[in-house]
């Protein structure tokens, strides 16, 4: 993180890039990883419909991962995916 | 141009003058002649500014926040019960460093309903982040929304102000007013640019969140750095207006007949009027009385009370409001402010006045009277004329 002072930033809680709320990665929250596997995986898009962070990658109509950037680890992917193709384990931990 | 003006109407001239662009503001009793002034001047085609009608003085709030991060200068008045409905938005304004200038006429807060004079509706408002003045008279309302606009939109202080005035004592009573010429008032006062503002051709991102690890203290330390900068900017301002139009009142602390008083009133809005005819009487009895009237309390005048009490033996400080389960507020902060020093004033507080309880002459006597006493050991405040079945 940026280490400015007080005397750098500026008055009233201002943001002066707009546009910038994408540079904050606030997958930094998880605390549970959803882990895809692409075997059991049907391409149905559930998960992609339902992620409340936009976090489904999906690249010529097909699921391909997750983007942990963005990724909060509410579990709604592995509740939805009716093939069990969405695992949850503790964010640090191997998978 | 003299008139004979209300305090409610002076507000009104006031945001005229000052050439408010947009205002917005929910009527309220005792402030109601102020918006009905308002949409008077503007109906006569005097008054160029936009008028936004609301539904209540939080959403007044909220609209000139936003209009003032457009880049307008803008006004709102309201009072007691408007004025706590607005708490949330008051802050709203400060963190978001918008000049806003409000007239705040003091009222009793409810329950019992009370619409007279009482200070607890915008001593509660103490930190909100809000520049807080307290006019005396008719005259300084006007006087006083033209300087707070100069030291609000400086831009080392960016911070709103609430003008207070006594309900009836000053709202509802006229006396002739000196409106100053239109293009030396423009001139003292200038246009407001700020450096940042609302701009759909050049978007930023206003009332944004901070997680502790981030900003906020940060921001927060610069709202209070806004404050320090406004104690010499009031000041100043204020020397600048007497030199221009020939009346000061003093910065933050007003003094009178201090010179070489043994005993300094405190106290603010319309009962120093009362008090100064009470020194007058008591100076010519020989009583060496003065009074340090609290014009402004945000920021509070803590370095102008430390050089007074180097040359006084008591102070007796007098609110017109009262913390439960604590005392008044500015008898605590006087007391606060003197304690670094090695060698204190006697200081005594007194409650009077509360819910408009009228404070005569006589009221002012009995209290001087009261803390002349020597060694009454007294160190509580004191409820004055409060009917007591000892009594
Ligand atoms: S819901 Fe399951 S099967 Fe469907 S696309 Fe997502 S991971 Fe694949
Ligand atoms: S865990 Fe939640 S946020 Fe992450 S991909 Fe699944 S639905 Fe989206």
């Amino acid at each position: 993180m940026n280490e400015k002072t007080w005397k750098e930033i500026p008055i009233g809680g201002l943001i002066l890039d707009a546009g910038n709320a994408a540079e904050y990665h606030t997958g930094d929250w998880r605390t549970e990883r959803p882990v895809h596997i692409l075997d059991k995986c049907k391409h149905c898009m559930f998960c992609w419909i339902c992620c409340p962070d936009s976090a489904v990658i999906v690249k010529d109509k097909k699921m391909v991962g997750i983007d942990y950037d963005y990724c909060k680890g509410c579990g709604i992917c592995k509740d939805v995916c009716p093939f069990d193709a969405i695992e949850m384990t503790i964010e640090g931990t191997e998978d | 141009m003299k008139l004979v003006l209300s305090g409610n109407e002076a507000a009104a001239y006031g945001a005229m003058l000052a050439r408010a662009e947009v205002i917005s503001a929910y009527p309220i009793t005792p402030q109601t002649k102020i918006v009905e002034k308002i949409a008077d001047l503007i109906a006569d085609g005097r008054f160029k500014t936009e008028f936004i009608k609301v539904e209540s003085e939080h959403s007044a709030m909220a609209a000139c926040i936003s209009a003032s991060l457009v880049g307008a200068r803008t006004f709102t008045a309201t009072s007691s019960q408007g004025l706590l409905l607005m708490h949330e938005m008051l802050h709203w304004a400060s963190g978001s460093r918008t000049p806003v200038v409000m007239v705040n006429i003091n009222r009793a807060v409810a329950p019992p309903w009370s619409v007279w004079a009482d200070q607890t509706d915008s001593i509660a408002q103490r930190d909100t982040g809000w520049i807080q003045y307290y006019c005396e008279s008719c005259q300084e309302v006007v006087d006083t929304i033209m300087q707070a606009y100069r030291v609000c939109e400086d831009p080392r202080v960016l911070l709103p102000a609430m003008l207070s005035e006594d309900a009836f004592f000053l709202s509802h009573t006229s006396e002739i007013v000196d409106l100053p010429p239109q293009e030396e008032l423009d001139a003292f006062l200038g246009t407001y640019e700020p450096d940042v503002r609302l701009d759909i051709d050049n978007p930023r991102s206003f009332g944004s969140l901070s997680m502790p690890h981030q900003w906020y203290p940060e921001f927060r330390y610069k709202i209070q750095e806004g404050m320090e900068h406004a104690v010499e900017a009031i000041e100043r301002v204020d020397r600048e207006y007497g030199s221009l139009f020939g009346r000061s009142y003093g910065g933050l602390l007003d003094l009178y007949r201090c010179e070489d008083a043994d005993t300094v009133i405190v106290a603010a809005g319309s009962m120093c009027s009362t008090i100064r005819a009470a020194i007058e009487e008591l100076r010519s009895e020989g009583v060496k009385v003065g009074m340090a009237r609290i014009r402004v309390f945000r920021p509070f005048p803590t370095e102008a009370f430390r050089a007074l009490a180097k040359d006084v033996r008591s102070l007796v400080v007098l609110d017109r409001s009262f913390s439960m389960g604590s005392e008044g507020a500015f008898f605590s902060e006087v007391k606060a402010a003197l304690y670094p020093l090695s060698d204190r004033p006697d200081v005594r507080g007194f409650a009077v006045g509360i819910g408009g309880r009228d404070i005569t002459i006589e009221t002012i006597r009995s209290i001087i009277t009261d803390s002349l006493r020597p060694d009454t050991g007294i160190t509580a405040q004191k409820w004055v004329g409060l009917r007591r079945c000892e009594e």
